[in-house]
């Protein structure tokens, strides 16, 4: 796939967002192309670019003020730079492995017509989400907060497709891998693993849309892993073989990448990859954002106005949300319409703009298994689980 | 020496040629000039963006480039000799580190 960077369009682009100028560094000359300027994958609205090959491009922040971000904003992560642009028909997925009793392959049309159909809507959120912002500061990607989306995820049930290819008493784990590649055939491809439990979960999806429409291909077509509550890691794009395994899988991205201190964060267990030291990422842990203003906004002085934004988990659902102002006391937000326990939940909280002057709010959400979201990051050499409450500085004037 | 090193610098441009499949729009990055650029940007550009480096500088020291070339070499499989993997953390760590050595 080419693409060229349309330079007058991202000029216009960002002229015409207010919370742009947060983008472009300060009193310089505004030059879109230099590190966070948006710019627009082939069928992908601009977005911020963080890394160009392999493709990271985070959703910008007015995107993510729609329930259901939409497929042309959804942010873009890859690991390896080789992207093949598989055709549907040409696609195929091999089921199989050392504990299935009788591996088979599937092209897209078998999957559609061979299987029940199921959606789900559920927040898809990688698991660096917001490294950019931990301090002390960490390599990696340096996303901002849009390393996340909302939509509503069709497809089949991976527990379908494994029981059909026959699950061996044996079985621990099934591996994934997808199209993409390495440059180099040394490079170990993108492989991930989920243990048998939570493969054959019944919201666990091979997914062939998105909001109703074809997969994007930056998003993984023509059927990526769904896997509602857990990190985005897990979310194989381009998924082309699925085995059934009798042994944990050991590759470099479960074994040496994607792992947090042991007993650092409350997710969800999966003994056969922990270590005495470090534990697999997994499960999503609760969290909110802030939507509706961006930082240094100035509200009109007695014109009234509501934070807005969204909150989530792993998949308990949201219990509530509050809202701290000028170091008062928490105030619970009112909630918007339950989308499902994996998607994301509306908050809203008027502000109050009588007063000229500095406000700090602060957002918190609970989740229905009693989790809330931590005063402060939780340090760990990855970046990964930021979900410290968010704090937004706001004028009042 | 010089020659080895032009050859296999010719090496790697030839490699790059027929392997790298560059995103459109990465043209623009240029990283500093100095001693190894040349070596920094043929090397790790066979894989990855160069904004790679740009995006990590203000997080990275002279152990963090040395442990991450490591990496790439290690894990990743990237051709570069331990002569070139010198010149390149001795590159990064003079342009592109901003965290506390």
């Amino acid at each position: 796939m080419q693409f060229r960077p349309d330079r007058r369009h991202i000029l216009t682009t960002l002229a015409s967002l207010p919370w742009a100028a947060a983008l472009l560094p300060a009193g310089a000359a505004a030059d879109p192309l230099a590190d966070s300027g948006l710019i627009a994958l082939p069928g992908k609205r601009p977005l911020i670019k963080r890394t160009f090959r392999p493709p990271n491009f985070e959703t910008p922040p007015l995107a993510l003020r729609d329930a259901f971000t939409a497929n042309d904003a959804f942010f873009v992560r890859y690991h390896l730079a080789v992207i093949p642009d598989t055709a549907a028909h040409d696609w195929r997925l091999r089921v199989g492995g050392a504990s299935a009793q009788s591996p088979l392959e599937l092209s897209l049309s078998d999957l559609k017509h061979k299987f029940a159909h199921v959606s789900v809507t559920a927040v898809n959120q990688c698991a660096g989400c917001r490294r950019g912002l931990f301090t002390p500061r960490v390599p990696g990607v340096l996303w901002e907060h849009g390393a996340i989306g909302n939509a509503v995820w069709t497809g089949v049930r991976l527990r379908d497709l494994l029981d059909h290819a026959g699950i061996r008493a044996d079985a621990v784990e099934v591996v994934f891998n997808g199209d993409d590649a390495g440059v180099l055939a040394a490079t170990p491809r993108f492989l991930k693993s989920l243990p048998v439990d939570r493969a054959r979960d019944e919201h666990t999806l091979v997914a062939f849309e998105m909001n109703g429409r074809p997969l994007p291909h930056w998003n993984g077509a023509p059927a990526r892993l769904v896997v509602p509550g857990w990190a985005g890691t897990y979310w194989m794009k381009h998924l082309s073989s699925i085995r059934i395994e009798p042994q944990a899988f050991d590759g470099f991205w479960m074994k040496s990448a994607y792992r947090v201190p042991a007993n650092a964060f409350p997710i969800q267990r999966v003994a056969a990859q922990e270590t005495a030291d470090t534990w697999p990422v997994t499960s999503l842990l609760i969290n909110s954002l802030i939507t509706s203003h961006r930082a240094a906004e100035r509200l009109p002085l007695g014109k009234p106005a509501q934070l807005r934004g969204w909150a989530w988990d792993g998949g308990s659902g949201v219990a509530s949300v509050s809202v701290s102002v000028n170091g008062g006391g928490w105030r619970d937000a009112a909630l918007g319409k339950d989308l499902g326990p994996f998607a994301w939940r509306a908050f809203e909280f008027p502000l109050d703009t009588a007063t000229a002057g500095h406000m700090t709010a602060l957002v918190r959400a609970a989740g229905r298994d009693g989790a809330r979201q931590p005063e402060a990051l939780t340090p760990n050499p990855s970046g990964y689980y930021h979900n410290a409450i968010q704090r937004v500085e706001l004028e009042v004037a | 020496m010089r020659i080895s090193r032009l050859s296999a610098t010719l090496a790697r441009t030839a490699a790059l040629l027929v392997c790298v499949q560059a995103q459109a729009g990465e043209e623009v990055l240029k990283l500093d000039e100095g001693a190894g650029h040349d070596v920094v940007t043929t090397s790790c550009v066979l894989c990855h963006s160069l904004d790679y480096i740009q995006m990590n500088a203000p997080v990275m020291t002279h152990a963090r480039w040395e442990a991450t070339v490591r990496k790439m070499i290690d894990k990743f499989g990237a051709p570069i000799s331990s002569d070139d993997a010198k010149v390149i953390v001795d590159y990064l760590s003079a342009h592109y580190v901003g965290a506390q050595q």
